[in-house]
């Protein structure tokens, strides 16, 4: 069979092979999940049916429902960020589409992006699978893995044409405040970089407000910012997310959208458009649950003498476990029936890490911060 | 004050979390936490903490019964609802007592043993209270959500095990 060379230029992911191990066992209590354990909030979800109910089962536009359009525009807004539902705003399958999208509409082959690490591990594919070159930028457990003007300076990032960014981050748990983040837009107004930035954990931000680097000035012109359904409202399944930015940026994606996935899910865009309406409060609940959890699983760590910085978004953590990670995490599956997911797998920076999803609830977290601590101890 | 909703929440999702964990949750530490407990107790925020049981599920075969009464009254110069209200929370058999606008005045959670039990209760007890002009009963037939806790609902974490 003939398979193009860049896809052979991709390994399969690395979490596959413990997510092999994990399904091998009985009793394991996974914190490997990056996904929330809640369901879709309910109003959302007859939202959905109610539209299945009355036939709606055609496509939409090819940039989403505008009412859908309308509500993201005025939703965004609590983040100081201002697009016109009619040219700015391109409704998506998942945030990943969005990704996928963008990467083939701004990066020619042989261009570079720059890419964060520890991060996502669908970027640097991305990158590749749009023909262009991915450039580590690694950031450090000392800068609790913010990234900041050195980091992108060492790396080289100044000859990258674009700079792919996530704050609130997976795997570290990472935020970045106003102050640190500006440091960042002034790296890319000096290089004329285009900034990507994935803020679908925005929702998710425990201490202090979510800044969108699109905010700071030269910056909403080069930048789209990418969010979703999927973490926030807990609708993984239901596939829907958006892209933010100027109109020739969105055109240029809708380009290519609209001849590949037409439109994104009507089912999901119905439940999308009352998940905006109505559902805040339920957002704030799942929010504050994850708080609680965080605060639990950070001060379990400091109790077992595994260190980790105070991760302040999404919901993970990312305690450092000292030595060979991968090992660490297959002997605690196998010894402990905890699954956990080695940070090395996340890129440059990320061994000797863990990451450790607190989308949980807190009965199965007691009982698996008590087995990793008889984990440890034995060690 | 946000220490005291804080735990309070905690407390309203699960009154077993022990203080430790409790304490892990807010970042505050296990003292303050017992001692805002205990304000919360002492003011009267906190009245009790129960367990909230699905009684077809409990082995032994006595049944257990729940009926919720309606009651319309009669107020006079000397007598108002505290005063009615005050002698009809005494009875062990009423678990909740509240006052309603609307169609009636009072509403009654009676508990008892058997229809029997509880019918015997109502006429004997409630109905002849002076000031109570009308009693309507409606036996409970089936709970499906208490408190927020919906019964029989134990849904299977589906997700896969692993997943970026």
């Amino acid at each position: 069979m003939r398979i193009a060379d860049r896809v052979e230029r991709v390994p399969p992911s690395g979490i596959r092979r413990f997510f092999e191990l994990a399904e091998e066992k009985d009793d394991v209590i996974s914190l490997g999940v990056g996904e929330p354990d809640f369901s879709a909030p309910w109003a959302a979800r007859t939202a959905a049916i109610d539209s299945l109910e009355r036939g709606r089962t055609s496509y939409t536009a090819n940039r989403g429902m505008r009412d859908l359009r309308t509500q993201i525009a005025d939703h965004v807004g609590r983040y100081d960020l201002e697009y016109d539902p009619d040219e700015e705003i391109l409704v998506t399958t998942g945030a990943s589409e969005a990704l996928d999208v963008a990467m083939r509409a701004f990066v020619d082959p042989g261009d570079r992006v720059a890419v964060h690490q520890p991060s996502y591990i669908s970027y640097v594919p991305g990158v590749v699978f749009a023909g262009g070159e991915p450039l580590a930028v690694p950031t450090r457990p000392e800068n609790d893995f913010e990234l900041t003007y050195e980091d992108l300076a060492n790396a080289g990032a100044e000859n990258a044409e674009l700079l792919m960014l996530c704050y609130p981050n997976n795997p570290t748990g990472a935020t970045m405040s106003r102050s640190e983040l500006a440091e960042v837009a002034e790296f890319a107004v000096e290089h004329d970089l285009m900034v990507l930035s994935d803020e679908i954990y925005a929702a998710l931000t425990y201490e202090g407000d979510h800044t969108s680097i699109a905010t700071f000035p030269e910056m909403r012109e080069r930048t789209v910012v990418f969010n979703g359904f999927s973490k926030a409202y807990a609708m993984t399944g239901l596939r829907l997310g958006y892209a933010l930015g100027p109109p020739e940026a969105i055109r240029a994606m809708n380009r290519i959208h609209q001849y590949s996935m037409l439109s994104a899910p009507t089912t999901a865009q119905y439940a999308a458009l009352e998940a905006l309406r109505s559902c805040d409060d339920e957002v704030v609940e799942m929010r504050n649950q994850y708080d609680r959890r965080r605060r639990f699983v950070l001060s379990r760590f400091e109790e077992m003498g595994l260190d980790c910085f105070e991760a302040k978004g999404a919901f993970y953590a990312f305690p450092h476990c000292g030595g060979d990670d991968e090992r660490f995490a297959e002997e605690l599956l196998r010894q402990q029936n905890v699954a956990v997911v080695p940070g090395s797998i996340f890129g440059v920076g990320g061994e000797g890490h863990l990451r450790i999803s607190y989308a949980t609830g807190l009965d199965d977290l007691r009982t698996a911060m008590n087995r990793i601590e008889a984990f440890v101890d034995a060690r | 004050m946000e220490q005291r909703r804080k735990i309070l929440d905690l407390l309203l999702s699960n009154a077993r979390e022990s203080t430790a964990d409790i304490a892990r949750q807010t970042g505050l530490d296990e003292a303050r936490v017992e001692e805002t407990i205990a304000e919360l107790e002492a003011d009267g925020v906190v009245h009790g903490y129960q367990a909230i049981v699905d009684w077809r599920q409990v082995a032994d075969d006595g049944e257990h019964v729940q009926a919720e009464v309606e009651l319309n009254v009669e107020l006079d110069r000397e007598t108002g609802y505290e005063d009615i209200a005050r002698r009809i929370v005494k009875f062990p058999q009423v678990s909740s007592l509240r006052l309603f606008s609307g169609d009636y005045d009072f509403a009654i959670l009676v508990e008892g043993e058997s229809m029997h039990d509880v019918s015997q209760f109502i006429s004997e007890q409630i109905a002849p209270i002076p000031e109570v002009t009308q009693t309507v009963t409606h036996f409970v037939m089936e709970t499906y959500k208490e408190r927020g806790i919906v019964f029989g609902d134990r849904d299977d974490d589906d997700r896969l095990s692993i997943s970026p």
